[in-house]
């Protein structure tokens, strides 16, 4: 690499810069900033202090939706892992074990991740329709009628009904991920494994796992970011208002209704605190990772 | 006894280095367990699908009855009104726009910087760097708020060149993430021996560093593609007036209006979700070898 004055190589690097300082990276800082205010998106802005997160953590009509908004999310993140990540991680092995066609499934399986999301859910709306929706009439019509039921709109079931759905969609990613990370493990540490008798199942539990742990952690990352920001899938299927009984509200529909009001006025300052919390909690899992990182790599000697 | 056999088998049949394939016969009952797995996965990859395609062709009683059966016969009013009444050519032409302006706009900032963080050392390359790479993980959605405050003030309410820049800085994080390892790549040799010829600095960009990294540019633009093409959050927050709509906004828009014609709901979103699909039936292996690229310096 050659050493080159910082002003001759500045206008290379400004561009790119510019855009990604101002409308990336420093609204993120000022957002959060605007939650020391009161704004109603027009008038003038209130310095309040932390008056906002004072209210969102004391006044009830506010810390119910909160806590509420964490379990919910909670649960969200659980069902993914659940619906999505396993599954793409048993997935990924069978394909990668390169029977014939591998290829063509794995493509196959990609195919959601390329759809908006917002379609994915209106599509999946009408999927569940309790009426005359396809899926609860398949089941119907294969005997399985308890699966026959109004799944979008009881509190119950409409969370886990969102979380299947956007796993659906997008399985393929995590998929992938894994995919490329077990065609990274030299061939040699499993043909050396199959010759001492390792069947594929074992190659699998002591070999792939193991040196998978690193995309693992990425994946669950991604999946918890996207998670605590996501609002489209549930903004589809059942509005901002996140029913029924707010049994599928997350912190991103609850911020995208404080902050720009659905029903009442927005109130913007509020809507920044509640951001100010969902930075933080993702921040505190960024950290996680981080340490968890630290830690495979002494368990493994790298 | 049956696995030194197989190895025989292979080594004779064979004589590149075993391969721990298994394809022989006594997999067969396992391999068909296989298959099943990938016919059940398929087919919940392929029912949403394929219900949003054949309910775009039914009549709306048709739906209501035979919600899962193929249509009886092929009815085109749901894609009649979605055309005529539905402003979907806007749509797609404004999603159009914004999508190619940002993939040029990341493409050509993202190559210059990258190539200065790549080849150049100098004191703050490794800070910009990890400011750039931050912003693949950084939750921008939170940042709304100010950006409501900024797209206003430049005068950008309701139109597309806000989504345009906001795309495009979306876009640099993970441009940068690809190219700038890349770039670091190349070879020293290569690079003196264009130096000796008289080129440097922009030349070298020019004539050595762009060819190289073109295959990659290639991913680039699609890692950059999706999430412009098929967001829906910033257009809800930023576009107003029908004509300046993209096509997820487009879609919930008119998703709204007919939501109890379902046969024209399905038409739209049939249309709407193909554009994305057929790219990718095309790109298949840049989409996968795009994703990819993420995890395999990770």
């Amino acid at each position: 690499m050659h050493k080159k004055s910082f002003w001759f190589l500045l206008p290379y690097i400004l561009p790119a810069l510019l855009i990604y300082a101002s409308f990336m990276a420093l609204p993120l800082f000022f957002s959060l900033r605007l939650s020391l205010y009161n704004w109603n998106g027009i008038g003038p802005k209130i310095y309040v202090g932390f008056g906002n997160f004072v209210k969102l953590f004391t006044e009830s009509y506010w810390n119910t939706q909160l806590w509420n908004v964490i379990v919910n999310n909670i649960k969200f993140f659980i069902y993914f892992n659940l619906f999505q990540n396993v599954p793409a991680l048993i997935l990924a092995w069978l394909i990668f074990l390169n029977l014939k066609g591998s290829v063509f499934f794995r493509n196959l399986f990609f195919i959601p991740v390329t759809m908006s999301i917002i379609m994915v859910g209106f599509v999946g709306t009408l999927l569940l329709n309790p009426i005359w929706g396809p899926f609860n009439n398949l089941m119907k019509a294969i005997g399985l009628d308890f699966m026959n039921r109004p799944w979008l709109g009881d509190p119950k079931t409409a969370l886990v009904a969102i979380a299947i759905i956007g796993s659906w969609q997008y399985i393929g990613i995590p998929i992938v991920l894994f995919l490329s990370a077990m065609e990274n493990i030299p061939d040699e540490l499993i043909e050396a494994a199959h010759i001492d008798g390792a069947t594929d199942l074992g190659v699998f539990r002591y070999i792939l796992v193991p040196l998978l742990a690193p995309v693992f952690g990425i994946v669950v990352v991604l999946t918890f970011v996207g998670n605590f920001t996501g609002f489209e899938f549930v903004y589809a299927m059942e509005g901002p208002m996140a029913g029924p009984s707010y049994a599928t509200d997350i912190f991103g529909t609850f911020f995208y209704r404080t902050a720009f009001g659905s029903t009442a006025s927005p109130q913007v300052g509020l809507g920044a605190a509640i951001a100010v919390c969902m930075f933080i909690i993702i921040s505190l899992m960024i950290f996680a990772w981080l340490r968890y990182n630290h830690w495979y790599q002494q368990k493994l000697g790298i | 006894m049956a696995k030194v056999q197989s190895l025989v088998s292979t080594k004779i049949g064979n004589l590149k280095t075993l391969s721990w394939n298994s394809k022989h016969f006594r997999h067969a009952g396992r391999n068909a367990l296989i298959y099943i797995v990938f016919l059940f996965q398929s087919f919940v990859v392929i029912y949403p699908i394929f219900i949003m395609i054949i309910s775009s062709f039914k009549s709306n009683l048709e739906i209501y009855k035979n919600p899962n059966g193929p249509p009886q016969n092929i009815y085109l009013q749901g894609y009649v009104k979605a055309f005529v009444r539905g402003t979907f050519l806007i749509y797609f032409r404004n999603s159009i726009f914004v999508t190619l302006c940002t993939i040029v706009i990341v493409l050509l900032v993202a190559s210059l910087a990258a190539y200065a963080l790549g080849r150049y050392k100098f004191r703050g390359n490794s800070t910009l760097y990890f400011f750039f790479l931050a912003g693949i993980i950084i939750p921008i959605r939170l940042g709304v708020l100010n950006l409501f405050e900024v797209v206003r003030a430049l005068g950008l309410y309701n139109n597309l060149l806000a989504l345009i820049l906001i795309y495009s800085a979306m876009g640099v994080p993970m441009a940068m993430f690809i190219l700038v390892p890349l770039i670091r790549q190349i070879p020293q040799d290569l690079v003196d021996a264009a130096e000796m010829d008289g080129c440097s600095g922009w030349g070298l960009f020019q004539h050595i560093v762009i060819p190289l990294i073109r295959p990659s540019l290639g991913t680039v633009a699609i890692l950059t593609f999706l999430p412009a093409w098929n967001d829906f959050f910033f257009p809800l927050v930023f576009i107003k007036t029908n004509e300046m709509m993209t096509l997820p906004l487009g879609v919930a828009t008119l998703f709204g209006q007919f939501s109890q014609d379902l046969n024209t709901a399905f038409s739209v979103l049939t249309i709407a979700s193909l554009p994305p699909i057929l790219f990718y039936l095309l790109a298949s292996r840049q989409f996968i070898k795009g994703i990819m690229a993420g995890s395999l310096k990770g």
